[in-house]
């Protein structure tokens, strides 16, 4: 398997450890993710929000890009990229208008041919469930874990279909081939504030602190995401929501790569576990979910 | 709420216009409220997000377009599909904020979201990624919160999450090409999308704040 790969932004500064692991559990089951050169921002949420037409025409320049490279998958790992480059792809299937606007803006012919896949989609649908469970080399039994899929990853339905919207479980299927226990909860898609990160950072104290409560309550002892946003939100700023709320929560953050990861046997060192703010390894040792 | 909506306001081009540029359709509402009960940021908003679609249903834009609702939807889509009348909702805040910009009807109170979005693609225009240190000294320095997340500072070094110089990728001078000419095409330069009158007013506004505190 083969694949034009989209890193994002945040997966070369704050996200890290998803681009570490990533490419480590890629490598372990024989993916081949080749990194797009010169890949651009997507635009994300502020060029929606200001310019309708560049938050379209910066997704299809990287899937021109990754045309140039003779692959018709892009996968992606960011959530938020991977709605907008779905998004763009959508409309340059099916908007004439907009197409035209596009390609008259890029100077290139795109028809939305380049498929965009996120890398979770990839591993269970790809790669495949009863393959994967072949290769784990150590079930990590005993972890009770919340898997978070935040509000981008599911929506919207007709530009993304890649899950049950309101239940999505790609990823609690994923964690139960490596022997870990997901648990229900009714948060799943709930929005952690992402975008207001910065300007409004009381929301996303807000949003987030009922996001931990909730799957604290629940009795989950990890969260498992595949965002970077959701991530440095709940990870970076659980700090913070403890000060604001009179909290004591101490609950590690996982990619679900990393957990993927250690299931096959990966060493946590590469993977990226000490780049976490709180500090997931008292956890890990207490399961005995890897080698020291 | 009381409002007197008056003829030319019901009679108004606003709702035809909406529905005409971004292909919802609005007149569908039936102000079930389902959009409203599932908005996360509900709780921060001057107006529900089903009031902001029945106020374009009755065409009153300059309440509209001055709300504070219209910035703080954080494009979480919850509200887009959950319509039972299949209205893009969040498409639909996208537009009324793109219309604000443009008629440059932004409320003082709100400014720190389009500067935000300003510094972002300014950011990306510069650099072709994004350079998030520059991004955070930028948006602190303009919106007046000089020492915002300080404390995460030394933790994000120490990690190595946080870059201290640009990525720099190739081909910059097609990247530029691609802004000017989509801010051509869509009518809306980036350079037109805050007003410096606002900036100025809101940091002046921070300042004076801080010093009544200090006394």
């Amino acid at each position: 398997m083969k694949y034009a790969y989209f890193p994002g932004c945040s997966l070369h500064s704050t996200a890290k450890e998803y681009d570490l692991s990533t490419k480590e559990v890629a490598n372990a089951l024989g993916i081949e993710l080749i990194e797009i050169p010169d890949w651009v921002c997507c635009g994300a949420t502020p060029a929606h929000i200001t310019m309708h037409l560049l938050s379209l025409a910066l997704p299809v320049k990287n899937l021109l890009l990754a045309k140039k490279m003779d692959s018709y998958e892009v996968v992606t790992c960011c959530a938020a990229c991977f709605n907008r480059l779905k998004i763009a792809n959508k409309f340059m299937e099916t908007d004439l208008e907009h197409r035209e606007k596009v390609n008259a803006i890029l100077g290139e012919q795109y028809k939305g041919e380049v498929n965009v896949r996120h890398f979770l989609d990839v591993l269970v649908n790809v790669f495949g469930l009863k393959n994967l469970s072949e290769m784990v080399t150590k079930k990590l039994t005993g972890l009770k874990v919340a898997c978070y899929y935040g509000c981008l990853l599911v929506r919207p339905p007709e530009a993304t279909k890649l899950d049950d919207l309101e239940e999505p479980h790609l990823m609690d299927d994923l964690m139960k081939t490596i022997g870990i226990e997901p648990i229900q909860w009714p948060y799943k898609t709930e929005c952690c504030g992402a975008s207001f990160s910065l300007t409004k950072t009381d929301i996303v104290l807000k949003l987030s602190g009922e996001i931990l409560q909730m799957a604290y309550d629940e009795g989950a002892e990890a969260l498992v995401v595949a965002c970077p946003l959701c991530q440095s939100n709940l990870d970076l700023r659980q700090g913070m929501i403890n000060k604001k709320y009179n909290k004591n929560f101490h609950i590690p953050i996982f990619y679900f790569t990393q957990l993927v990861g250690l299931a096959l046997g990966i060493e946590p060192k590469k993977l990226g576990f000490q780049k976490h703010i709180v500090n997931p390894m008292p956890l890990l040792k207490e399961k005995e979910a890897a080698i020291f | 709420m009381k409002w007197f909506i008056s003829h030319d306001t019901i009679r108004s081009p606003f709702l035809k216009t909406l529905e005409k540029d971004c292909g919802e359709k609005v007149s569908r509402c039936y102000q079930c409220g389902k959009c409203s009960a599932g908005c996360p940021i509900s709780f921060q908003m001057d107006y529900l997000p089903n009031q902001i679609i029945r106020m374009v249903q009755l065409g009153m834009e300059e309440q509209v377009l001055s709300s504070k609702t219209i910035w703080l939807c954080a494009s979480c889509l919850t509200c887009t599909v959950r319509c039972p009348r299949e209205i893009d909702i969040a498409e639909i805040m996208d537009y009324l904020r793109r219309r604000a910009y443009k008629k440059h009807m932004i409320p003082l109170d709100e400014t720190e979201i389009p500067l935000f979005n300003k510094i972002f693609l300014r950011n990306i225009e510069l650099f072709g990624r994004l350079y998030e240190m520059g991004l955070i000294a930028m948006f602190n320095l303009l919106s007046g919160e000089f020492f915002k997340d300080f404390s995460l500072a030394p933790k994000m070094f120490l990690k190595q999450k946080i870059g201290i110089f640009p990525q720099g990728i190739r081909n910059l001078k097609e990247l530029r090409k691609i802004f000017r000419k989509s801010g051509k095409l869509g009518r809306a330069r980036r350079d037109n999308l805050l007003h410096p009158k606002l900036i100025f007013l809101n940091l002046s506004r921070k300042f004076i704040s801080k010093i009544e505190r200090l006394k």
